[in-house]
């Protein structure tokens, strides 16, 4: 598959958040405000791209030449907590600007699963190191777009007069319901 | 002090994680396609959530607080290591229908959730009754979505056909877009239910 297609099947066709079900949860926590989920969608870029880059030398350079590939969950989740980790710290001394505008969402990603999803979708497919960051950049801007489409609307349904028993995550779930169905409008457009 | 009992049935009703809390979003929304595979996820946590309240329960005193969450997310990987083999091993095809979100029930919020409010306060018998009674409303939940999908879907189930050859399947349920607004629908339904029962 060439760099291309990788990147079109991930941002729209199959997006992780509305196709693949991946990073429900922030999801749903994180679309109220457009800022927020612009905040959130950098902070996701940014770790998703060192964490896919990190998961695929543990993988290749160690645990496949080891014959450990049993242990690919625990040694790709211990990482990703403490990349979160790393992360935090030297931007905290290098760069406060940035700190500061992803301070906050950092800590959340570790319990984001797309992280660790994109991890072991990019080691299951077998892609080489720039099919891998190109595709982790991918599905974070994808996941970014998904997050911002979702903001835009969530704040004109705050003055909507919706039920209250289907007030929140409730016509919210509904909502990426009917997004979810016009991003596999995509799918048509390329062969996989 | 809540009884034994009510520490179980919170978890099923009252602090049902899907349907009040709204933990563990990703696998209830990507397995549910079918009852079987929603049955499978749901023990299939439940088992990893067992064992780790178990072990952090009886670790409590042990684990430092400033490390406890890597602590926790090392235990809680081991059993989804475990279950990832057993399920490969005897049945492969659920292993297959579940994919990737085997592996993911290490970052499913419930687990890490209990592990943090309740396992590392009590005693191990606690633990046990809070992690079934979590566990067994989880899968519970799942099995619901997955026999509305299944049933409407494709007019089975459990893979028995209930809806006869008349009925003509609505497509819809089985995609992305069915998962989103199945469990939207259900979350307002069970919204409602659940106030005119009076449990808030």
């Amino acid at each position: 598959m060439n760099l291309m297609a990788i990147i079109f099947v991930a941002i729209l066709a199959n997006n992780i958040v509305l196709n693949q079900f991946l990073g429900i949860c922030p999801y749903i926590g994180v679309s109220r405000r457009i800022e927020t989920s612009l905040g959130m969608g950098m902070a996701v870029i940014f770790v998703m791209t060192m964490a896919a880059i990190v998961t695929w030398i543990i993988y290749n350079v160690l645990l496949v030449p080891l014959d450990l590939i049993y242990l690919r969950t625990i040694a790709f989740i211990l990482v990703i907590a403490g990349l979160v980790q790393l992360v935090e710290t030297i931007l905290k001394k290098t760069n406060p600007t940035l700190f500061r505008a992803l301070g906050i969402y950092l800590p959340l990603i570790t319990t984001n699963c797309a992280i660790l999803g994109v991890a072991l979708l990019n080691v299951q497919a077998g892609h080489n190191i720039i099919q891998t960051i190109v595709y982790a950049i991918a599905a974070a801007i994808g996941f970014t777009i998904a997050l911002i489409v979702m903001a835009g609307i969530r704040e004109r349904l705050d003055l909507a007069n919706i039920s209250s028993m289907l007030r929140g995550a409730a016509v919210t779930l509904v909502t990426a319901g009917i997004l979810s169905l016009a991003f596999m409008g995509f799918k048509g457009i390329v062969t996989l | 002090m809540t009884t034994l009992a009510q520490e179980f049935t919170k978890g099923i009703f009252k602090e049902n994680p899907i349907f009040r809390l709204l933990l563990g979003m990703c696998p209830t929304l990507a397995v549910t396609i079918s009852a079987i595979n929603g049955l499978g996820m749901g023990i299939a946590a439940l088992f990893v959530l067992l064992g780790s309240n178990i072990v952090i329960s009886l670790l409590r005193n042990l684990i430092p607080a400033r490390v406890r969450i890597p602590a926790y997310i090392l235990i809680i990987a081991t059993f989804v290591t475990i279950v990832d083999m057993v399920l490969n091993a005897y049945t492969p095809d659920l292993h297959a229908a579940l994919g990737i979100f085997i592996p993911l029930i290490v970052v499913n919020c419930i687990i890490l959730g209990r592990a943090e409010a309740f396992a590392r306060k009590h005693d191990v018998g606690r633990s046990i009754i809070d992690a079934l009674g979590m566990g067994i409303g989880f899968a519970l939940s799942l099995t619901i979505l997955g026999i509305i999908r299944e049933l409407f879907g494709a007019g089975t189930v459990f893979g028995a056909h209930i809806l006869g050859t008349a009925f003509q399947p609505m497509a819809i349920l089985g995609t992305p877009p069915g998962a989103f607004i199945t469990l939207g629908v259900l979350l307002g339904l069970f919204n409602y239910l659940f106030k005119r029962l009076g449990i808030e």
